[in-house]
């Protein structure tokens, strides 16, 4: 357990950390900026306008 | 990447997966290194686990949520520290299943109240905590001073205790309850209590009835105990295992 | 519990779920018979006369051909019944606040000696948890088989399941208050229950997440909308910090008491992981979902932008579940995890806001609607309480300024101001929304009790947090005041008197707080017990397909 020590642990941890997040961060950035997307988007914030408050399941 | 993604939207199994892989991490990189850094717990001297009295006191302060309003953890503040003792360290808390740090202040800080009053403060603010402290919000716990311990599952709470990790020997379970009624009773001697759980164990009539050990004996048994295990006479707070 | 079992299984699960009750009572019954633990007796009696209910009632449904599952309508029974269970729980959760409060503030009156059950110690979790887990548990499903359903274009899957769903989590909620009162707790903050409601507790999750995620795997949408995202995160990383946190020995299987199966700093660090991000998950993700569905449809604008709630969701969950540390500031566990904590809950700000101002927007040519629509009202102030406390919350996560908040009221102002506000206002909006819809109603009973609803409670939100605000941040610097001859100012006791005037300020706003509910209760009793719109009267048979069509 000696390498383990509390200076690797919190360069690991805090380094490690922020380069992770700001890979996830691009990469959900990218995904919602990519312009293939744009138009299913648009269709998506539009969705629970189109819905029914019937209790008919519609189509 | 972005491929991936999409499919992820569509796919309801993959966002599962992405959502637990995102959540799952960042507590593991947390989390576990605590359980295997050395330095998380420092080392002590005097540090020993309760005696059956006192867990069966823990048990009951557990019971009636007196962590919702008392902290069970100094802080190294300058204020704190003047007011309640040394600063609380891990190893001081390291036989505490659950641990009971709290998280709000509404009464003061308990991590050392062991000593600091008489038994006989103790039953009378508990019964009534107006009669000594007309300022107080505390609830009336009188009704602990009648009700006898329940002393019949105490070998069971030992032996519980010993698989997660307390280090209590078998000869400490089979005799929990003989312990346990020893250290109630002044005038029990020769029981053993005090080779198994150190000299400094204190052995006294808590709530001041002989009669019969209650509730009010158990949990006063652990306040008086809190926070006077660790020896800071050898404890080096500014040696470099000990700054983290 | 698959989708394409769907199409004739009703009877068939049901039978299954009737065995299944009959079985689960003989074991409560014999657990029960066994064991010699009065505390562990009362959970076993709990169980089995739940069990022989449902076992009933099954019996007596099955017996008349009930639980028909058709595919072709929405499953609204069981929305419904979370929207009167919500309103219930909201109800009591919030009346248990206004006695520990009434507690603090005038002890001597509302403290019984002779009844120990009654003191504050056993009250807070039932009020926390009342308010938390069944109020807003109770929302969160009900909500989420809405929209499911709605945005999925599909009837909930699993037949009996979302009952089995509803009904477990009542049985649940049942057990833990009654634990409470009667002393059984694991000490651990929001998370008291003990293990044989855990397990419970465990069982029910699982079905509520294979009924969700059937149910989206029957979608006709090829998309699935991010409202569900949300839930989705909440429904599952909810299961993985309770399993988590909950992993305790009970003393004996017949007994009632187990023990953590960690100890001290660990545990600790478990705990406030699980604590956060039940506030994160349970408390923020969930509820964001509520927004992303509800402000929308009743604003009748699109989402304002998508592409944020995509980088929102994404950002949020990342960063939530790192910030639990910073309820651990200056205690002994390790700075390093103290800094990662503090790191993290500064940077939670960010997505934080991003959410609010996409919740914001999205009214963005509909402003008027906030001077007519008092439902809008309460939804857009919902997302500005969420902004405020999503500063508050950084801020008080910078450990210099913890160190003062730490221990204090600061933290229960902080709190409510994020349950009251944010909480409790987008869960009444979606209520006031949903109700007209599901008993098929024009509108509400009455807009000026939501108008009085609305203005009662906001005026007791700001009370109630101003109020802890003062007491807070008062004592904070009272314990930390030195007289000029470097003595402590204040004892301990000095503090407390101190805080009296702020306690009953606090008892009023909650009051306000409480009848605004009641109000709601009411406007929403005369709504159902409205006739129904001509348009949408249901009727049994053919007719019903093709007024559906039309």
């Amino acid at each position: 357990m000696s390498s383990l020590n509390y200076e690797t642990v919190a360069r690991f941890a805090q380094q490690g950390g922020t380069v992770y997040f700001g890979v996830m961060f691009l990469a959900a950035f990218v995904y919602a900026l990519w312009p293939k997307h744009r138009e299913a988007f648009q269709d998506l914030a539009r969705l629970p306008l189109e819905d029914d408050e019937d209790d008919h399941v519609g189509a | 990447m972005w491929k991936q993604h999409g499919k992820l939207e569509r796919h309801s199994l993959l966002l599962v997966l992405g959502i637990l892989v995102v959540v799952a991490i960042g507590g593991l990189v947390e989390i576990t290194p605590l359980f295997f850094l050395e330095s998380t717990i420092e080392k002590v001297d005097g540090m020993r686990p309760y005696t059956p009295l006192e867990q069966a006191g823990r048990d009951i302060y557990v019971r009636e949520g007196c962590y919702l309003c008392h902290s069970q953890m100094i802080r190294p503040l300058r204020d704190e520290v003047e007011r309640y003792g040394h600063y609380s360290l891990a190893a001081e808390s390291m036989y505490d299943h659950p641990f009971q740090w709290g998280s709000k202040r509404t009464g003061p800080d308990l991590a050392r109240v062991g000593g600091k009053y008489s038994d006989a403060w103790h039953v009378a603010h508990l019964t009534d905590p107006r009669s000594v402290v007309p300022e107080s919000v505390m609830p009336p716990y009188a009704f602990l001073a009648k009700k006898e311990l329940d002393e019949s599952d105490i070998q069971l709470k030992l032996a519980a205790l010993t698989r997660v990790g307390v280090p209590y020997t078998k000869a400490d379970i089979a005799n929990a309850k003989a312990d346990l009624e020893a250290q109630a009773d002044a005038t029990a001697s020769g029981t053993g209590l005090h080779q198994r759980y150190g000299a400094k164990v204190i052995q006294r009539d808590y709530d001041g009835n002989p009669d019969k050990i209650t509730e009010m004996d158990a949990l006063i048994a652990y306040l008086q105990m809190l926070g006077g295990l660790v020896d800071f006479r050898t404890y080096k707070a500014e040696s470099p295992e000990n700054m983290r | 519990m698959t989708a394409d079992t769907q199409q004739q299984a009703s009877p068939a699960n049901a039978v299954v779920l009737q065995i299944l009750m009959g079985v689960l009572a003989l074991g409560a019954l014999l657990a029960t018979a066994f064991s010699p633990d009065p505390l562990f007796r009362l959970q076993g009696w709990i169980f089995l006369g739940a069990f022989v209910v449902a076992c009933g009632v099954l019996t007596i449904g099955i017996a008349n051909g009930q639980f028909q599952n058709d595919q072709g309508k929405y499953e609204d029974g069981v929305v419904r019944a979370g929207v009167i269970a919500t309103l219930f729980w909201a109800a009591v959760g919030m009346l248990v606040g206004v006695v520990i409060a009434s507690q603090l503030a005038w002890p001597r009156i509302f403290y019984f000696p002779d009844f120990g059950w009654l003191n504050f110690g056993r009250l807070r979790p039932l009020h926390t948890s009342g308010v938390v887990f069944a109020f807003g548990g109770n929302a969160l499903l009900c909500t989420s088989f809405y929209v499911v359903q709605r945005t999925c274009r599909a009837r909930l899957a699993g037949g009996l399941a979302p009952w089995f769903v509803f009904w477990g989590y009542q049985l649940f909620i049942a057990l833990a208050a009654i634990g409470y009162l009667a002393g059984i707790t694991e000490g651990r903050e929001y998370a008291e229950p003990e293990w044989i409601a855990d397990i419970w507790l465990t069982v029910v999750w699982v079905a509520y997440l294979l009924v969700f995620l059937g149910t989206i795997w029957k979608r006709k949408e090829p998309h699935i909308y991010v409202a569900n995202w949300f839930y989705l995160a909440m429904i599952v990383t909810v299961a993985m910090l309770h399993i988590v946190n909950n992993i305790s020995l009970p003393i004996s299987f017949l007994n009632h008491k187990s023990y953590s199966a960690f100890a001290g700093v660990q545990d600790a660090l478990t705990q406030w992981w699980y604590g956060h991000n039940a506030v994160g998950f349970f408390l923020t993700a969930g509820f964001l979902a509520i927004m992303y569905y509800f402000v929308p449809k009743r604003a009748e604008r699109p989402v304002y932008s998508y592409r944020l709630s995509i980088v929102h969701f994404w950002s949020l969950i990342f960063i939530y579940i790192w910030a639990g540390p910073h309820h651990l500031h200056y205690t002994a566990l390790p700075q390093w995890t103290q800094t990662l904590g503090m790191t993290f809950s500064v940077m939670l700000w960010m997505p934080s806001w991003g959410g609010m101002i996409n919740g914001l927007m999205t009214l963005s040519g509909a402003w008027d609607k906030l001077r007519t629509d008092p439902v809008i009202r309460m939804m857009t102030v919902a997302i500005a309480f969420y902004g405020m406390s999503t500063f508050e919350g950084p801020l008080m996560s910078i450990r210099t300024v913890n160190a003062l908040s730490h221990y204090t009221d600061w933290t229960i102002g902080h709190v409510h101001s994020g349950a009251l506000g944010w909480v409790g206002f987008i869960s009444f909006g979606a209520i006031y929304c949903l109700v007209p819809w599901l008993w098929k109603k024009e509108r509400m009973y009455s807009n000026t009790l939501i108008e009085w609803h609305f203005w009662i409670a906001t005026i007791g939100i700001l009370l109630y947090i101003a109020a802890m605000w003062v007491s807070g941040i008062m004592e904070g610097l009272m314990w930390r005041e030195y007289t000029p001859q470097g003595f402590l100012a204040y004892s301990f006791v000095e503090t407390v008197a101190a805080k009296h005037i702020e306690n009953v300020i606090r008892v009023i706003g909650g009051l306000m707080y409480l009848s605004g509910t009641l109000i709601m209760v009411v406007n929403v009793w005369k709504t159902i017990a409205m006739p129904s719109s001509v348009r949408q009267v249901e009727s049994s048979g053919p007719a019903a397909a093709l007024s559906a069509q039309a």
